[in-house]
């Protein structure tokens, strides 16, 4: 991260509660409408043991979600009554029709009548559905005349949102600790969906998503706003939304990404357009702020101590989740930094692939990702870690001169 | 018959020789029911592989929190579940069923390509060893999903995708051979008589299976070997940074991949389409239109490959071309559904294990067609996609609907191919079992898809706790339900009440006039067809 603090998002006010309020009062106003759909919850809501989890597709918080929920159960009411009369139908002659009542077998077996109106009916209802559907798609993929344009980019395994009209840009990493993942602690109740940072938007406003990938697919989702989009490597993709209310909104990477693609979850944060120039003002100044106070580091020398323990926190967030955290990686996918031959000799390739990558290998850059000083940690505490003892230590400065070579 | 002679003894000869003794015989046999046999049993086999895979994955999902396996374990074992499933168990039994039944159901002595048929099943265990060798490999085996997209396969994969790669061909190979014979024996070997419009509607629905297959899997091929010179010989076929595109991937493999599914599910209907009239005594209504939507569906199956691709990000006007014409399956489909329903409407019902099997597939893979129409609405699919919905979707119409149709297949033959009935008692034991648990297993699926679950994550957040439980539940209770299935089977074979020829009372077709068990060379002159 190109900051040194992490400025606290100031909204803990809101939480996923106020979603599930939004959630219930609009579904309110739908059931006045789809009086058989409250009947169906109702009986739903007591056939289960779970009282958290919604059993329908969210009616979410934008205009676009609201007419995809509607399309969502107006084919699902669709399939309804065709099942039932179908079935209807087959159980009737399960009953009646039955060997052991004695009848005899009619010997029937064409009527092209029958059969042509059944081929006629549906294509009927399908056009009748094609027609909200077609509406709706064409709505939600006019990313045009937007107030907000934000790139999303994932990687393995995270998110990384960059503003386009401010000098702000930042990672958003998962922030549910890993004991609670190896049932160690016990889980929180956003247990896998949260992160570090989440992205902030305004509401009220067209918000425009590009959204593109840095490795593998991705999936940047949040149910919410009916936004899922696919993060394709080398090409960008978009998407749009309007949130009405401010909130939290939760999802998760939607599209296989490797090892860890259950654990890359999207937090978006809707603020008030107040509340919005305020955050965004500040996060430019601090992240400016920031950038000088890295190059002043330079002249700075950390201590052993400072850079194990700085180097200890980088390496957990960003580098164990491939390298394991004892070091040992995964044979044959990931290797291992403990003993590596890279890691005990040669320093110079040590911060060269830590801050470029290697391509055509999942080793990302880490230039962008982490501060000089991070970096020097880094090194310092992979060639110091797990018996590698080296006794190197490496300093912000030694990372810059790499940089500018 | 491999040879032709006009040596009187010699032909007598032949007409009484039965089959070779020990293991030579299945291994050097060209007899089409031995070889349907072999598939058979292979495919009960990967099925119980793929399903321990299955058992792995729901234990994991058990609780939230990791427990049993590790993330980069459980990948592989989502991946190669499906891989098992699709190409080592649903195909193959259906391939089996056909050796099995084509030629009985033409009148025919054997396939048209014996020698052929031996060598496309006996490949098989090779293509599937290698396959279940590579997850003993440094780095595990493929962990990219069944359907293995890029870059994650090329680029980001360890070497087992070489393996992979190396055994889907085998397996690719296997199925065009196979479609092959179908298609010669359909067209050649047909008794005097016996025009198309008179074929049962399970050859009928093989018959044009084996196009689809042909057709794709030389696209599959095509794929996986585009994925082998990505990532080994420098090309950038799906690379964006050497000119390549990665959903290029995508469409290839789809396109290969939705007749593929049609692959699964057709012979289904064929199987479908002769119980049900056996028994409701009654014919089959609409055989006519039974044909005609089969092939329509078929034809349709290339033109719809995007609906899975909605989320990839492709134009308006694309986008709305593959929801119309995905929309407009549910109409053949449709017609398929009613006319099994009218085929029952005024018959005189009885219902026999295959019987309950059947009218099970039609109520389940009818709801698997629903959700496949509510897929099909691209707005909402955009938050279907890759949810446990999608999960429940493809189950209901693999599990409820091709799986649950090889049941149904195998308690309706089973006699004719041990010429002993099986154990009723245990048959309904079994379908009971099945049905409750696999709807407890697959139907709340539905639920955590629509609650935001994502598909192939090993953990999840905590709302979602209750349901998978009951899910994995219901997996553990369906797999356990399945060896009563072995018992049943082994029972069978090994003795049982007598068959008689017809084995059940409102049986019709060719199979059903020659002695049970069927004898090791049957129509060695063709029979007369009215
Ligand atoms: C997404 C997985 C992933 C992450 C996260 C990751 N690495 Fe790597 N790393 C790799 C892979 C794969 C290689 C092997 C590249 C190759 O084929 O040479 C590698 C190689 C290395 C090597 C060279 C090892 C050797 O002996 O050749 C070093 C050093 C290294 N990584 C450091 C780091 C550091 C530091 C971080 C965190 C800031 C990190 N990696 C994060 C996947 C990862
Ligand atoms: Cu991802």
């Amino acid at each position: 991260m190109a900051i040194a603090e992490k400025t606290a998002v100031g909204v803990t006010v809101f939480d996923l509660q106020f979603a599930f309020v939004q959630r219930q009062r609009r579904s309110h106003v739908a059931r006045t409408s789809y009086l058989c759909w409250s009947l169906l919850t109702f009986l739903l809501a007591f056939s289960t043991q779970s009282a958290e989890m919604p059993l329908n597709m969210t009616q979410g918080v934008t205009e676009i979600s609201q007419q995809v929920y509607d399309l969502h159960m107006k084919i699902f009411y669709i399939c309804c009554a065709i099942g039932i009369a179908v079935f209807g139908v087959m159980f009737w002659s399960i009953i009646h029709h039955r060997k052991s009542k004695g009848v005899e077998p009619a010997q029937f077996h064409e009527s092209t009548k029958v059969e042509l109106l059944w081929t006629a009916f549906p294509v009927v209802i399908l056009i009748i559905m094609a027609i909200p559907a077609t509406q709706t798609l064409i709505a939600m993929e006019d990313t045009s005349e937007a107030d907000v344009s934000i790139l999303i980019t994932g990687s393995q395994w995270k998110w990384h949102y960059k503003y386009m009209d401010h000098k702000v840009e930042y990672f958003s990493l998962l922030a549910t600790p890993r004991q609670q993942i190896d049932n160690k602690l016990s889980k929180g109740e956003n247990y896998l969906l949260e992160v570090d940072r989440p992205l902030v938007i305004p509401t009220g406003k067209k918000v425009r998503f590009l959204v593109t990938s840095d490795d593998v697919i991705h999936s940047w989702w949040v149910p919410a706003f009916a936004v899922k989009k696919d993060a394709n490597p080398g090409f960008i993709n978009e998407a749009w939304t309007r949130v009405d209310h401010p909130g939290i909104y939760r999802g998760q990477c939607a599209e296989l990404c490797g090892k860890d693609h259950g654990f890359m979850p999207v937090v978006v944060v809707a603020k008030e357009p107040a509340d919005f120039e305020q955050w965004i003002a500040q996060e430019s100044a601090t992240q400016a702020a920031a950038k000088e106070a890295e190059l002043k580091l330079l002249a700075m020398n950390m201590s052993k101590d400072e850079l194990m323990a700085l180097g200890e926190k980088t390496y957990m967030g960003y580098c164990a989740a491939c390298h394991q955290p004892n070091g040992m990686g995964i044979p044959g996918v990931f290797p291992a930094l403990k003993g590596s031959k890279m890691a005990l000799e040669d320093l110079p390739a040590h911060i060269d692939i830590v801050l470029n990558g290697k391509t055509g290998t999942s080793m990302q850059a880490f230039d962008k990702q982490l501060t000089l000083s991070e970096i020097a940690a880094v090194v310092t505490y992979e060639r110091n870690a797990w018996d590698n003892n080296t006794g190197d230590l490496v300093q912000a400065a030694d990372i810059a001169k790499a940089q500018s070579k | 018959m491999s040879t032709v002679t006009t040596d009187p003894h010699a032909h007598a000869e032949h007409e009484h020789h039965g089959p070779a003794k020990g293991l030579k015989r299945w291994l050097y046999t060209t007899n089409h029911k031995d070889i349907g046999t072999l598939y058979l049993l292979f495919s009960l086999l990967m099925f119980f592989i793929g399903g321990a895979m299955a058992m792995v994955i729901r234990a994991e999902l058990f609780q939230p929190g990791l427990q049993i396996v590790e993330p980069n374990f459980f990948n592989q074992m989502t991946t190669v579940h499906g891989l098992i499933m699709v190409f080592g168990a649903v195909m193959p039994a259906f391939t089996g069923l056909a050796n099995w039944l084509i030629p009985m159901m033409i009148g025919a002595p054997d396939m048209a390509l014996p020698r052929m048929n031996n060598w496309s099943f006996w490949i098989l265990p090779f293509a599937f060893s290698i396959l279940l060798a590579s997850l003993f490999m440094e780095g595990g085996g493929p962990s990219f999903g069944w359907t293995f997209y890029a870059p994650l396969s090329t680029t980001y994969s360890n070497d087992s995708t070489a393996l992979f790669v190396f055994s889907v061909h085998i397996m690719g190979i296997s199925s065009i051979m196979g479609a092959i014979n179908v298609i010669v024996t359909i067209m050649n070997l047909r008794a005097p008589g016996m025009t198309y419009m008179k074929m049962p509607l399970f050859v009928w629905t093989w018959f044009i299976t084996a196009y689809l297959l042909i057709a794709v899997m030389p696209v599959l091929a095509g794929v996986v070997t585009m994925v082998l010179t990505d990532k080994y010989f420098g090309t950038s076929f799906f690379d964006a940074a050497g000119g390549g595109d990665p959903v290029l991937f995508q469409h290839i493999f789809w396109f290969f991949g939705h007749p593929e599914v049609y692959i699964m599910i057709l012979p289904a209907f064929g199987i479908i389409s002769s119980i049900v009239p056996t028994f409701s005594r009654k014919p089959l209504f609409g055989y006519a239109s039974m044909v005609y939507a089969t092939s329509s569906i078929a034809l349709l199956s290339f033109l719809v490959w995007a609906h899975h691709m909605f989320t990839t990000g492709m134009p308006v006007a694309a986008e709305l071309f593959f929801m119309y014409c995905t929309m407009l399956i549910a109409v053949p489909t449709g017609v398929k559904v009613f006319n099994w329903v009218a085929t029952m409407w005024r018959g005189a019902m009885t219902f026999e294990v295959p019987m309950m099997f059947s009218l099970a597939f039609i109520v389940l893979f009818t709801i698997g067609g629903f959700s496949g129409l509510m897929l099909a609405i691209t707005p909402a699919d955009f938050q279907y996609h890759d949810t446990y919905f999608v999960v429940a979707h493809f189950h209901y119409v693999l599990v409820t609907g091709a799986i649950f149709s090889i049941m149904a297949a195998a308690y309706y033959w089973l006699p004719k191919w041990t010429g002993h009935m099986y154990d009723e008692t245990l048959g309904q034991w079994h379908f009971w079992c099945s049905l409750i648990s696999v709807n407890v297993l697959f139907f709340p699926m539905h639920f955590v898809g629509l609650a935001g679950m994502p598909r192939r994550i090993p953990d999840y957040a905590l709302q979602f706790a209750d349901f998978n439980a009951l899910i994995s539940i219901g997996g553990f209770a369906f797999g356990l339900s399945q060896l009563l299935f072995v018992w049943l089977v082994v029972k069978c074979i090994k003795g049982g009440e007598k068959a008689t020829d017809q084995v059940w009372e409102g049986a019709e077709g060719l199979e059903w006039t020659i002695a049970s068990p069927a004898p090791y060379h049957s129509f060695t002159t063709p029979p007369e067809i009215k």
